[in-house]
């Protein structure tokens, strides 16, 4: 019975033997780190600051990305646009001269838009048709060259724009052509300071008009000036006022967020019975969204490549401490060697030994970089992804990985006897 | 035999010079000898130590261990024959500081792969066994000398090896200690244990059962080639 019993032991002693020996290992480096703690955490500085700037700076950078997203939700994820040619060019991006140019040749016609409206009653709740013009404002002494924006009424629910104070212009007050005009509140402030600017009048090139609301603020406004610094006037009114006949965008609000795409065919079919493929784009906010984002990220991952060059450095530092760490424990290696530990072995010890303290180091900046995120969000939009923590994690293992394995090829090389005899 | 050296030759080159520190040594060991190397400074008694001890390559020769070639044996596998077969102890201890005896005397066993539990069974048996069964815990600056030295024999014997070698062992102890160390040696040679040992001292030789003299890298005398056919008709 005993036999069995030491022959079992035996077996499981034998068993052990393969997989003691890393988690050991892994001891022998986790108590030499510990033994120099001081010089262990000013070796980890360099990449607690490397990891946590990293993960600070992408964090503010995909904080951003998501605050423009939330910005681009107020504006109504529900929106679609209908534009003339394409405004998002041969290459991307958007603005830019071609639609300047498109829009000069009339293409859009209030007829198309009704169409629209008329024939997708299931998917397209309402819509609004939008045109430019550009008036000189002048109120007292105060004269500005503004943006004429003619819209119908229904673009005040089918953007979400409500009048702050005062009130939008009516249907009937649009087809009547009268001189009516809603401010956006930048332009408002620009002109009447604090004098409140409702049924005050406002001249547009010389003929006044009604002051009828203010606009809440709305921000925004890419490629071109801020929808508060607008002047909403009557389409009708911009037509038969403003030597315009041009229709510059169909703006749609889709029932529900998943109807987008059915809404776009729908759009685009309606459209199609009149126009040329060419002749007209329909976008809605993500396509915008995709384009920022796209330059956002471009800016976040420059903005963690700098800071990847401090983990680099740190990187540098636990090679430089290693490389000493090894020379004085010459005579531990020596003894190590002499009592059995292989090359391989004395490397694992090492470079177990560089990793946890970049590991440690980049935990750290880690905890640091999510309390820093903490810090600024009141300020600024920082958000901690998984992704850059795994990113920093992996990083900085690789660090010591990479900056370990030249001090530990160092230590395994040692002759055990040259080892012993170091004084 | 244990042991055998055949025509062992180890060359340093210093400079341009080429220095023969063992020259064409031949030399058996029988199990459960215990042999003092001797000589003065420069004989190359402590280069047969290195090479013996499979510390050091010979540059010509061969190395038998227990009747197998180990001339040959690469950087690993010497370290595992170390490891499995060969118990050091040195003049300089060379204890791991900060590190307790029992973790000291269980190094050898962690490199054998051993689980925790039976290094640390056996580790505290061996320090029960040089006396220090009380100091278990105690790192080298808490302990003497002597007490350093005993640990250091505890771990050259946690492995069981076939051969201990012991390198000048009471050149850094007080007459005292030395003593103590001296005892425990014959102690182990009387259990069994194959000991070969490196000193410079006249009294300490004294203890083994045969003196062998180097100089200039070649074996100057063997008081114990007698006694070698003696333990060969004992078998």
């Amino acid at each position: 019975m005993s036999l069995v019993i030491r022959a079992l032991k035996k077996h499981q002693n034998k068993n052990r033997k393969n997989n003691m020996n890393f988690s050991s290992i892994f001891t022998i480096a986790l108590k030499a780190i510990m033994l120099n703690k001081a010089r262990s955490f000013l070796t980890m500085l360099g990449v607690i600051i490397g990891v946590g700037s990293v993960v600070l700076l992408t964090s503010i950078g995909t904080g951003l990305q998501a605050y423009v997203s939330d910005q681009f939700a107020s504006l109504g994820v529900n929106t679609l646009y209908v534009v003339p040619g394409n405004p998002f060019g041969e290459g991307g991006g958007f603005g830019g001269e071609q639609s300047v140019i498109e829009s000069t040749r009339p293409i859009l016609r209030r007829r198309q838009f009704n169409k629209v409206i008329r024939d997708n009653r299931s998917v397209i709740k309402d819509g609004a048709v939008t045109g430019i013009g550009i008036a000189d404002a002048a109120y007292g002494t105060v004269t500005k060259r503004v943006t004429l924006y003619g819209v119908t009424p229904s673009y005040a629910t089918v953007r979400n724009t409500k009048a702050e104070t005062g009130r939008w212009y009516t249907d009937a007050e649009d087809s009547k052509a009268e001189r009516a005009v809603v401010l956006g509140p930048g332009i408002a402030e620009e002109l009447f300071g604090d004098i409140d600017p409702v049924n005050k009048r406002v001249q547009l090139n010389g003929q006044a008009y009604t002051v009828l609301g203010v606009l809440e603020e709305k921000g925004g406004g890419f490629g071109g000036p801020s929808f508060d610094d607008y002047v909403y006037i009557p389409l009708e009114t911009l037509f038969k006022h403003f030597d315009t006949e041009l229709i510059d965008s169909f703006v749609f609000e889709v029932r529900d967020k998943d109807d987008i795409p059915a809404a776009i065919t729908a759009i685009e079919d309606t459209m199609l019975t009149e126009l040329e493929e060419d002749e007209f784009t329909v976008f809605d906010q993500s396509d915008l969204l995709e384009t920022i984002n796209s330059i956002l990220g471009v800016l976040t991952a420059g903005l963690g490549g700098i800071a990847a060059i401090s983990l680099v450095v740190g990187g540098i530092g636990i090679m430089n401490i290693m490389l000493v760490s090894v020379t004085e424990r010459t005579r531990e290696i020596g003894l190590r060697k002499a009592l059995g530990a292989t090359p391989r072995l004395i490397l694992l010890q090492f470079l177990i030994e560089a990793s946890l303290l970049s590991v440690i180091g980049g935990l750290i900046g880690l905890l640091i970089a999510y309390l820093g995120s903490l810090a600024i969000q009141p300020y600024f939009p920082a958000r901690v992804t998984m992704e850059a923590v795994m990113l920093a994690f992996g990083v900085s293992t690789a660090v010591g990985l990479v900056f370990g394995v030249a001090p530990a090829r160092r230590a395994a090389k040692l002759s055990p006897i040259e080892a012993l005899r170091y004084e | 035999m244990v042991l055998e050296l055949r025509n062992v030759s180890k060359h340093y080159k210093l400079g341009d010079t080429l220095i023969k520190a063992l020259d064409e040594v031949s030399l058996g060991v029988d199990e459960n000898e215990f042999i003092a190397i001797m000589g003065p400074s420069g004989s190359g008694k402590s280069t047969f130590l290195q090479v013996a001890s499979m510390l050091a390559e010979p540059t010509s020769g061969e190395i038998l261990l227990k009747g197998t070639d180990v001339t040959q044996f690469d950087e690993k596998q010497r370290a595992k024959l170390r490891n499995k077969e060969i118990g050091f102890v040195f003049q300089q201890f060379n204890l791991l500081a900060r590190t307790t005896a029992i973790d000291n005397v269980a190094l050898p066993l962690l490199y054998a792969g051993y689980s925790s539990s039976y290094r640390t069974k056996q580790a505290t048996e061996m320090l029960h066994m040089v006396g220090l069964g009380d100091r278990l815990q105690n790192t080298p600056a808490q302990l003497s000398g002597g007490q350093q030295q005993r640990v250091a024999i505890a771990r050259a014997l946690v492995n069981d090896p076939t051969i201990i070698f012991a390198d000048e062992p009471t050149g850094n102890l007080d007459s005292k200690s030395g003593e103590d160390i001296k005892n425990l040696l014959i102690k182990l040679n009387n259990n069994g244990k194959t000991i070969i040992m490196v000193t410079h001292e006249e009294d300490v030789a004294e203890i083994a059962k045969r003196q062998i003299v180097f100089k200039d890298g070649h074996v100057l005398s063997d008081s114990g080639t007698k006694k070698a056919p003696k333990q060969k008709q004992k078998k």
